[in-house]
């Protein structure tokens, strides 16, 4: 570049459009501007949104999310495309920025970029901008003739958007090519006089420059400008037309990350910034309309690059439910577009369920956060769906089926409508209590750990053999442990992802008070919905473990010895979305598996932070959803081909629905369900026979503690 | 349109287990959770979506206790704009007619179009809603399915006919109907709701409020008396299938077509 003075020729053929290029640059610049407060008018109108603390971990992120692209090679074709053309876009910025500045002022050279400097750039934005173009080539080539499914859009969610996508494709290799063909003509120029290098070895420009050499000067010079104001033109196009589509994440990605929730385990409040006294001001709760987002879900709106891998991974989605994150998201922005229009009057405050969602839709999601685990830009969904069901519960919108258990939480502080009395029934049963004593905490304050129990443990009848088994387990290693029996409500897990705040409210500050008085100075639960509750929603409570946990560190501590594995069976983990997903407990499980001698353990193709939903827990065993398939049954399937035959699970609701999954989808006999705590108990090696036999215990396979 | 709907709080039956008291005229009541009577919910429904058709206001009466307050509430939570609780120590042991005899006092305070109750009590007699009607000398029509309202002071209802029929009738206002569970779909009552109706006050009429003597009402005034309250034994008309599960399907399948609730 610092040659280009030389050559008055190179020179006198750019001056030619001094006048074009500077309207052009205003055009495009004043566009853009535009263009970007237009789309900043919903995000001023949206809901206030907590999102400017911590800026060093919010850095962070932008670090490994934004710069080193973390996400993206969980899908490899795709993410490393992307990643190449990332940094390609990365590597050329400065190089964009300098060709348009040389339009107006022939001689500018980037501060920093002459001489060798200038050349090692230029190497390397001549490689960058040939890899972003065949990128792009490779692209549209996926797009369009291998066309992975999650591209595809089913036709409840509307039409295809492959033309869009591969317009603005195409138009990044125009950019790609316009920009190879102006540096090519210059060095074509140059070379013709001998005083310069040629461009980087095997590159676009370089090709274009061989090509160049050739011809005569005046047609170069013709190249020359055509190059520069094809790039001009396609780099304001672009810059003004992604604004109006999926591109708009290469603008709004890097602060969509910035401003990433943090603590995601953690629900937002139904107004942020208000304490729970001041909730009984609030006139309307959750989102109704557009404008009840936050302005941070609207740039989640505005970012959404289309990949489809939130909803590739969802299971509502995959079972053929209404509920696909993709298409929430999509639909939201085509909305604010349509509504916030460029040129027209703002047209708000339209009902968005009923209009853009359906009842059904917003009800679907079983909260397991694959969706969010996936994104590689960091959207949030849990959230909106959450104040999308906070709106309908305040308007009274609310399917039967949801009705009786939400007035019998009310009423009695369990969905099931049963008596508070009855709720430590499961330790009356006949060979389970003269062996292994637990505490009423209700009645008599003072043991070490509260064993929370929740509501479907101590009620329904197959699952209170977990709640036994925990028992015995807590019992065997010597815990001193109990229950609140009647004092306990339910943890409200659901009650608060369906939506229903205050009820939620009212059963925290229950627990809340009778976990207090108990005394107890730890918390083990073996529900994960319950975990979550008491961990992340409760606030101020003793240190919670899963029991899960629990049992990994006594296998530590050299507290439980096993006996050896059944030889024939195989074993999987499923991993619970609220152990797992959100809360990161993947390992402890797996150790305690590990621990148990000679057991067979393999891996489904969808595990850990990948695990698939079995069909959601709580609430959601009451809802009646419209499905092709039930979402178990894929998970059970999902086993079956993984090769085990007994899946392990750390939580009740995952027992109700593989267990029904497994007799729905004829595995009976084939394919077991087990919970960790059942299995855990099982082979122990006690001395003798202890409680209850829940299995037969050999005693051949007895060894001493 | 002015609109009184009569409604009940009930043990819930979906959340309590009914057992007798020792004494035997009775349930025991201590541990029971109560609800709004089920049909009664529909009908203060179909109250709500009547009014945002064609506006108006909903008052909602029980005949009961101070305790009663809460479904009061509850309906005003969902949408009932007044509450009137008829609380009187004369009332108790009315029979159907005193019942009525206090809700005809409540009515007559009013100006009401169209007083609708639930078809029927889960602990009643499904008798109070023609009794009223009868004592007022409204017209009267129950197991009401669907509502219309039509101009110059008509409506136009279905009523259910036992086969699965439904009869359409006009019928003149101000009238009395029951109405019967399924004519809508009620909605929710969230927390939010029931705490934002705590503070309105909600008036409390006795027997000299509404121009009762106890010869009209109370346990004196009953001619019809509860003298035995009891489970029956389990009759012989239960069997109980052992077979295979599909074995069982297959039984359960053709003792339903056999009893003609399978065409």
């Amino acid at each position: 570049m610092q040659s280009l003075s030389a050559t008055p020729q190179l020179v006198s053929w750019l001056s030619q459009g001094i006048v074009l290029f500077w309207l052009v640059h205003i055009c495009g610049v004043l566009c853009f501007a535009y263009i970007v407060a237009r789309r900043m008018v919903p995000l001023m109108r949206a809901e206030r949104d907590l999102r400017f603390d911590h800026p060093l971990q919010r850095f962070h992120n932008v670090l490994k999310y934004w710069f080193a692209q973390w996400k993206h090679p969980r899908y490899k074709a795709a993410g490393i495309l992307h990643i190449f053309i990332f940094a390609g876009f990365i590597v050329l910025a400065l190089r964009a920025f300098t060709v348009l500045i040389v339009g107006v002022s022939y001689g500018f050279v980037m501060p920093g970029l002459s001489g060798v400097a200038g050349r090692l750039y230029e190497s390397i934005t001549d490689y960058a901008a040939t890899i972003v173009f065949l990128c792009m080539i490779v692209a549209i080539v996926r797009r369009v003739i291998f066309t992975p499914a999650r591209y595809e859009v089913p036709a409840r969610f509307g039409n295809s958007h492959k033309a869009d996508a591969v317009f603005l494709l195409s138009l990044i290799a125009v950019l790609m090519f316009a920009d190879s063909l102006f540096e090519a003509t210059r060095a074509a120029a140059l070379l013709q006089s001998q005083e310069a290098e040629s461009r980087a070895f095997l590159s676009l420009p370089w090709l274009l420059q061989m090509f160049l050499v050739q011809v005569s000067t005046a047609t170069i010079g013709g190249f020359c400008f055509a190059g520069y104001l094809a790039h001009e033109l396609a780099f304001y196009f672009l810059l003004c037309y992604r604004p109006f589509g999926i591109q708009f994440h290469v603008e709004t990605s890097l602060f969509n990350i910035y401003f990433a929730k943090l603590d995601r385990e953690k629900l937002k409040p139904v107004k942020w910034g208000l304490t729970d006294q001041q909730l009984d001001q609030v006139k309307s709760f959750g989102v109704k309309t557009f404008e009840d987002f936050t302005w941070k879900h609207i740039l989640d709106f505005y970012s959404c690059a289309d990949c489809g891998r939130c909803s590739d991974n969802c299971p509502s989605h995959a079972a053929g439910r209404p509920l696909s994150p993709r298409f929430l998201t999509t639909k939201a922005r085509d909305y604010a577009f349509q509504h916030y229009p460029m040129f027209r009057k703002v047209g708000n405050g339209h009902a968005l369920v009923g209009n853009i969602y359906s009842e059904d839709e917003v009800w679907s999601c079983t909260t397991c956060g694959a969706c969010e685990a996936e994104c590689p830009l960091l959207i949030e969904y849990i959230d909106k769906i959450v104040d999308l069901r906070r709106g309908l519960i305040d308007d009274g919108n609310v399917p039967q089926s949801l009705q009786k258990p939400l007035k019998a939480l009310e009423s009695r502080g369990n969905p099931y409508g049963k008596m508070e009395k009855k709720k430590a029934d499961w330790t009356l049963a006949k060979d389970f209590q003269p062996a292994c004593s637990v505490k009423r905490l209700d009645k008599e304050p003072g043991a070490e750990t509260l064993y929370f129990v929740d509501s479907i443990t101590s009620f329904d009848d197959r699952m209170q053999s977990i709640a036994r088994s925990t028992a015995r387990i807590l019992n065997y290693v010597g815990e001193d442990f109990g229950i609140l029996g009647p004092a306990e409500r339910d943890s409200g897990h659901e009650v608060r992802r369906f939506g229903e705040e205050l009820l939620f409210m009212a059963l925290r500050d229950h627990n809340s008070d009778a976990i207090k008085n108990s005394g107890a100075r730890r918390i083990v639960t073996s529900d994960p919905h319950a975990y979550n509750a008491l961990k992340n929603d409760y606030g101020h409570l003793p240190p919670v473990e899963h029991i899960s946990q629990f049992i990994a560190r006594q296998i530590r501590a050299g507290q439980l010895d096993f006996k050896s594995a059944d030889a024939d069976k195989v074993f999987t983990f499923h991993d619970p979305c609220y152990l797992g997903r959100h809360n990161d407990v993947y390992d402890d499980p797996r150790a305690v598996l590990d621990a148990i001698p000679d057991l067979k353990r393999v891996e489904m193709k969808r595990c850990r932070d990948r695990s698939f939903c079995c069909g959601g827990g709580g609430l959601m065993l009451f809802y009646e959803p419209k499905e092709e398939e039930r979402i178990g049954v894929k998970r059970v399937r999902m086993a079956a081909e993984a090769g085990a035959n007994v899946i392990v699970t750390g939580c009740p609701f995952c027992m109700v629905n593989l267990e029904d999954a497994v007799k729905v989808a004829g595995l009976e006999g084939k394919m077991s369900v087990i919970d960790l705590t059942e299995l855990v108990d099982q082979q122990i090696a006690r001395p003798a026979p202890a409680c209850e036999k829940v299995r037969e215990i050999p005693q051949e396979c007895v060894i001493g503690r | 349109m002015e609109i009184l709907v009569s409604v009940r709080r009930v043990p819930d039956t979906s959340e309590n287990d009914i057992e007798l008291n020792s004494a035997g005229n009775d349930i025991e009541r201590d541990d029971l959770v109560y609800s709004i009577n089920e049909p009664d919910n529909y009908a203060v429904e179909e109250a709500l979506q009547i009014v945002a058709k064609v506006g108006g206001t909903i008052s909602v009466v029980t005949v009961g206790a101070e305790e009663d307050e809460e479904v009061l509430r509850r309906q005003m939570a969902m949408g009932a704009n007044h509450g009137i609780l008829l609380a009187d120590p004369q009332f108790e042991g009315s029979d159907g007619r005193g019942i009525a005899s206090i809700l005809k006092g409540c009515v007559q305070k009013g100006n009401y179009d169209l007083i609708l109750t639930g078809v029927q009590a889960e602990d009643g007699a499904a008798q109070v809603g023609g009794m009223l009607a009868a004592l007022l000398d409204y017209p009267f029509a129950s197991l009401v399915t669907s509502i219309e309202v039509l101009a110059d002071n008509t409506l136009k209802i279905a009523r259910e006919i036992e086969g699965g029929n439904r009869e359409v009738s006009e019928i003149d206002l101000p009238c009395v109907l029951s109405i019967q569970t399924g004519i809508n779909e009620p909605r929710y009552v969230g927390m939010k709701g029931i705490r934002a109706v705590q503070s309105i006050p909600v008036p409390t009429y006795g027997a000299s409020d509404l121009g009762l003597t106890p010869a009209q009402v109370g346990a004196a005034a009953a001619r019809v008396t509860r003298v035995d309250y009891f489970v029956p034994a389990l009759g012989k008309g239960a069997r109980m299938l052992s077979g295979t599960r599909e074995e069982n399907a297959q039984e359960v399948v053709e003792l339903v077509a056999a009893k003609g609730g399978l065409k």
